[in-house]
């Protein structure tokens, strides 16, 4: 049985993809467009690719343009994350996903983080309002 | 959220294609954060930056006839004239372009062509409490902490959408209820420059999430290095705003600052931290020398100009010095004699240009000296590589070609 949470809309679409954790705020400026990998010095991601995947990580960081650039760049190469799930989302987060249209959610239940791992298959929807890990 | 006729109208489309994609990307901003309605604005600030998804975003919006109801003032690119074919170090075909397109783009849409990334200074001050669309790391919690005016941390492109419907979805710091700070930063390192307000900035990770309440400072501070603190505090996290106990308006006590609540958090910031960070920040340099200095992220004032040229008068450089400035400054500095001092000791002051962009493509690889952790930050990207000290460590750099 696949465990459903309910989430709120930041921005629309549905996604099933696979999963990646980033403990640390995310500036997708500084990830690699070609291929979706985190280039960050010492970021807790570093080296890892979130191309494609469903991203849940705490927040964003940085500049007033760095999201939606970077996120514009990564889908020059078809490599923007396939949804997000955010704890603490910010008007530049949220605008470079809403513009980008990638689905995008937040306020996830604690029961949510104490599932998720790295490497599960995971629906956003974020119109419907919720987030489905599968076994 | 509630919309009034005229936003209904907007978004159905009857103000034209671009006002109705601008109100659907505010609207879904609104929801996300639970605002009640929108509310206009006179004043905006657009974070242009000439970057490739900046280019494509306002290219749809003119595509989309869109046409700013309240002209904002924009952030730098380049400039033109001076990377120009015929000069020294000119960029390619292609870079010249996309910064063509950006200034015809954003002309188009009736912006004001500034290209200045410190409004908050001069060209687009707002009153206390007013709601504005800042965008831009040193401009919002300028506009917010040092003249009390009311603005979200917009992105470049959400300030645009403002700038297009003359409106902004009311949540956030727009809200007296959201403007109390909430962690007491104890300042007790030397602040005896603009330089450690940088250095201050770039404490995000220690400050941790909120809004910081600083104790400590001093009660008259520069534009300066208040300029500087936003900037890097949008550097090292994502901060609307702050306090300074006894300086910005909303502060006047510590307790008005919070609100009469107790903290979250306290933190004590000292020279031991300031000092550590500017060590751990540098690149490396080849033994002490460097290639270049370069100043004005954000962009510096006149007085700083002045400074540099009071500094440098009579003395040539070993190596180039860039000055990066609005064209007010530019302007006042050819006319008051400062610009022939500058350009006799080799330094150049340069108007509408940021460090983030194509045009520095000559100095790929080199090793330069700036006062802004932010100016060594981003541009690293295109292989630039920057020492940080204070501004007469630099300038003395710049003069001799080795850093002391």
């Amino acid at each position: 049985m696949a465990q459903r949470f309910a989430c709120h809309k930041i921005s629309e679409g549905k996604a099933t993809a696979e999963s990646i954790l980033s403990p640390e705020r995310i500036m997708f400026y500084q990830v690699r467009p070609e291929d979706g990998m985190m280039e960050e010095k010492d970021h807790a991601i570093e080296g890892e690719i979130i191309a494609k995947k469903v991203l849940i990580f705490p927040g964003g960081k940085g500049s007033s343009v760095v999201q939606q650039d970077g996120l514009y760049h990564l889908d020059q190469f078809h490599n923007m994350p396939a949804a997000l799930i955010v704890k603490n989302p910010d008007p530049v987060l949220v605008a470079g996903a809403i513009i980008m249209q990638i689905p995008m959610v937040d306020r996830l239940p604690e029961e949510f983080y104490e599932a998720v791992r790295d490497g599960q298959t995971i629906t956003v929807n974020a119109d419907e309002g919720y987030v489905e890990i599968e076994d | 959220m509630k919309l009034t006729d005229e936003q209904k109208a907007m978004l159905d489309g009857k103000y034209g294609e671009g006002a109705a994609y601008a109100m659907k990307i505010q609207v879904g901003i609104g929801e996300c954060f639970d605002a009640e309605r929108m509310v206009p604005i006179k004043r905006a600030h657009v974070a242009l930056s000439n970057q490739d998804g900046d280019l494509w975003f306002a290219e749809k919006m003119v595509g989309y006839g869109a046409k700013c109801r309240v002209a904002p003032t924009v952030n730098p690119g380049f400039c033109l004239e001076h990377f120009a074919a015929a000069s020294k170090h000119p960029v390619n075909a292609e870079d010249a372009d996309h910064m063509r397109r950006t200034d015809n783009a954003y002309r188009t849409l009736g912006a004001v062509l500034s290209y200045n990334c410190t409004p908050y200074i001069a060209t687009n001050v707002p009153n206390f409490g007013e709601v504005c669309a800042f965008s831009e790391s040193s401009a919002t919690p300028y506009v917010n902490s040092v003249w009390g005016a009311r603005s979200n941390r917009e992105s470049a492109n959400s300030a645009l959408c403002a700038a297009i419907t003359g409106f902004v979805p009311e949540y956030g710091l727009l809200l007296d209820e959201n403007r109390k700070g909430n962690i007491v930063v104890h300042v007790e390192a030397d602040m005896k420059s603009a330089y450690e307000y940088h250095l201050l900035g770039m404490m995000g990770e220690k400050i941790g999430e909120g809004i910081p309440v600083f104790v400590g400072l001093p009660h008259t501070i520069r534009p300066e290095a208040l300029r500087n603190l936003g900037a890097q505090l949008n550097t090292s996290g994502a901060y609307g705003m702050y306090h300074i106990v006894g300086c910005t308006p909303e502060a006047p006590t510590l307790e008005a600052a919070l609100g009469g609540k107790a903290p979250d958090r306290e933190v004590v910031i000292t020279d031991k931290d300031l000092k550590e960070f500017e060590e751990e920040f540098s690149d490396e340099m080849k033994g002490n020398r460097i290639d270049f200095a370069m100043f004005g992220c954000p962009h510096f004032t006149l007085e700083e100009a002045m400074y540099i040229a009071r500094r440098i008068e009579g003395k040539k450089l070993a190596v180039p010095m860039y000055i990066l400035v609005s064209s007010h400054t530019v302007q006042m500095a050819e006319r008051m004699g400062i610009m022939d001092i500058l350009t006799a000791a080799g330094a150049e002051l340069i108007g509408d240009t940021c460090p983030d962009q194509p045009c520095w493509h000559y100095l790929k690889g080199k090793v330069g000296i700036t006062e802004s952790p932010k100016c060594a930050y981003y541009p690293r990207r295109r292989n630039l590589h920057f020492v940080i000290r204070d501004l007469d460590t630099c300038i003395d750099a710049a003069l001799t070609g080795e850093v002391r």
